[in-house]
């Protein structure tokens, strides 16, 4: 699979305002969509909009993992949305949006660390070590830190091949951050399963595109 | 009237007033005040406004921790209640439609007594005690409630159980059109609990039916639920319908949705972890987002009461 950079997409017959449009309007909006969730987040928590509720702790925990995971689906669904609609400008978001899931899953960490535990190193260690969602989540967690540190466009071209073959880390975070979903629901696990089955779409249409991506490669 | 001399009014005593201004804002939030319906009068006007009538409580009992009780809107805002949906404000949200009047309990099994009553005569005569007490939940958070309730065995021992009444069972009313939890079958529902006879008949074993000086509201098991403060918050079953004498100990909804995690005696017990989480500490809800976690006690710090009950089993099999 190809780098899409912004060199290359500009050199396909694309008109030129279109790609720059796209670069002064969408980036920027795609930033605030998606700092859209934790500003909600931090106007609930100075107690508008009814607050979060008689549990804020966990209420930030749920949405701050949710919303990872929200993010790392939608940085998934990049790819196959860009195949299926031929859409080649939409790679420049993914960056972007993987970053802002590693953001939302690093403050799900920190929110786990600080306010749920206090940092009580013992607690930490042998919820991490004990308890296997915790463990999962916390795979997902430091799988996804290399990911967001070589994620600029030196350490690309540092790295060259082996950054798109340490990029496909991505998708065992994805797995990873389902099951930590699915194992910490106490019965009914719709809610994960509606996340899995997503990944599963998402995965699978990069199987699905493969044998056709070679023949015409 | 519940406030006595103006001299000795303690904290507990005061706060039936400030539930209905606590009521009232809450409901503003949730967008369906009206008015100030909910000063009124104190009587049922309209079921859709939630509004709640008083109970005659006597206070003072040995038995209520002078712990700082739960503000009335976390109380009723915060609620596992799969009946009405998964989400801890679902059953606040979806329990508009509950009908907990007119309501009967039908008493069978093994007692020389047994029947179906409506539920004022069931209480008639037995008089509703305040009991502040600590609730522990399985998934490690808790609060301090003041329950209106009367002791089960005041309630239990007019139906003479014969000697082969080894356990109570009891179970939650099934209305599938009232409840959309139901519906969607979240749990094997109608919901059945049970409680060693002992257990049944420890004094600190009370069927509530209100809280802060005013009837259940819907979503914390409107009229009639169980409170057994040193168990786990699961066993104390809501809006219960029938209440049977068993022999053979009864099957209970957790334990059969999932024998690994929750057992028959759900003991609360810092020392039995749950297969998921560590049940060591639990998060005190109403401290706002900087309290930390304070030690879960032996059996909820009931010890002193209960723990005779349980000489000589081994806690750690029979969780």
């Amino acid at each position: 699979m190809p780098a899409w950079t912004c060199a290359r997409i500009s050199r396909r017959p694309v008109t030129v305002p279109a790609v720059r449009r796209l670069q002064l309007i969408g980036k920027p909006l795609l930033f605030v969509a998606a700092t859209a969730p934790l500003a909600w987040l931090a106007w609930r928590t100075a107690g508008h909009a009814g607050g979060l509720g008689a549990n804020p702790v966990e209420t930030l925990q749920d949405e701050l993992g949710t919303w990872a995971l929200r993010l790392l689906l939608a940085t998934l669904a990049i790819t196959p949305l860009r195949r299926l609609l031929g859409w080649n400008r939409l790679a420049q978001f993914r960056r972007m949006l993987g970053l802002f899931a590693f953001g939302y899953a690093a403050l799900h960490f920190l929110n786990y660390l600080w306010l749920d535990q206090f940092f009580d190193l013992a607690a930490i260690v042998e919820d991490i070590t004990e308890r296997p969602f915790i463990t999962v989540g916390f795979a997902a967690l430091l799988s996804m830190l290399p990911l967001a540190l070589t994620s600029t466009n030196g350490w690309r071209r540092r790295l060259g091949r082996r950054w798109q073959q340490l990029h496909r880390l991505v998708y065992p975070v994805a797995i990873l951050a389902c099951w930590h979903f699915w194992w910490q629901v106490k019965k009914d696990v719709t809610e994960p399963l509606v996340y899995a089955a997503i990944l599963a779409l998402l995965l699978g249409a990069r199987l699905w595109r493969r044998p056709a991506a070679r023949a015409t490669s | 009237m519940l406030i006595g001399k103006q001299s000795d009014i303690r904290p507990a005593e005061i706060t039936p007033e400030s539930v209905y201004r606590q009521r009232r804002r809450f409901l503003q939030q949730a967008g369906f005040a009206t008015g100030g319906l909910l000063l009124a009068s104190g009587c049922t006007a309209d079921e859709d406004e939630l509004e709640l009538r008083r109970l005659a409580v006597s206070r003072g009992s040995p038995f209520s921790t002078d712990e700082e009780p739960n503000a009335f809107e976390d109380i009723i805002s915060y609620n596992n209640f799969y009946e009405f949906g998964l989400g801890k404000r679902d059953p606040a949200r979806l329990s508009g439609k509950f009908h907990p009047r007119p309501w009967t309990v039908t008493v069978d099994g093994e007692a020389e007594r047994t029947g179906t009553f409506d539920l004022d005569d069931f209480i008639r005569g037995q008089p509703i005690e305040e009991r502040v007490y600590r609730l522990r939940c399985v998934e490690a958070w808790s609060m301090v409630v003041p329950w209106n309730g009367i002791p089960l065995a005041a309630l239990l021992k007019p139906f003479k159980p014969t000697s082969r009444a080894k356990y109570v069972a009891f179970e939650t009313v099934m209305r599938p059109e009232e409840m959309p939890g139901q519906r969607r079958g979240l749990l094997d529902f109608p919901y059945v609990e049970g409680l060693t006879i002992a257990e049944a008949m420890h004094p600190l074993t009370i069927l509530a039916l209100g809280i802060y000086g005013v009837e259940l509201p819907n979503q914390n098991g409107a009229p009639l639920r169980l409170v057994v403060p040193w168990k786990y918050g699961f066993k104390s079953i809501k809006s219960i319908v029938r209440i049977s004498f068993t022999e053979q100990q009864p099957p209970t909804t957790w334990s059969l949705a999932a024998p690994r995690e929750y057992g028959f005696y759900a003991n609360v017990n810092p020392e039995v972890d749950h297969p998921r989480w560590s049940q060591a500490r639990e998060r005190r809800i109403g401290g706002g987002l900087f309290n930390e976690k304070i030690p879960t006690r032996m059996f909820n710090g009931y010890a002193e009461q209960v723990a005779s009950l349980y000489a000589g089993m081994d806690l750690r099999k029979n969780f």
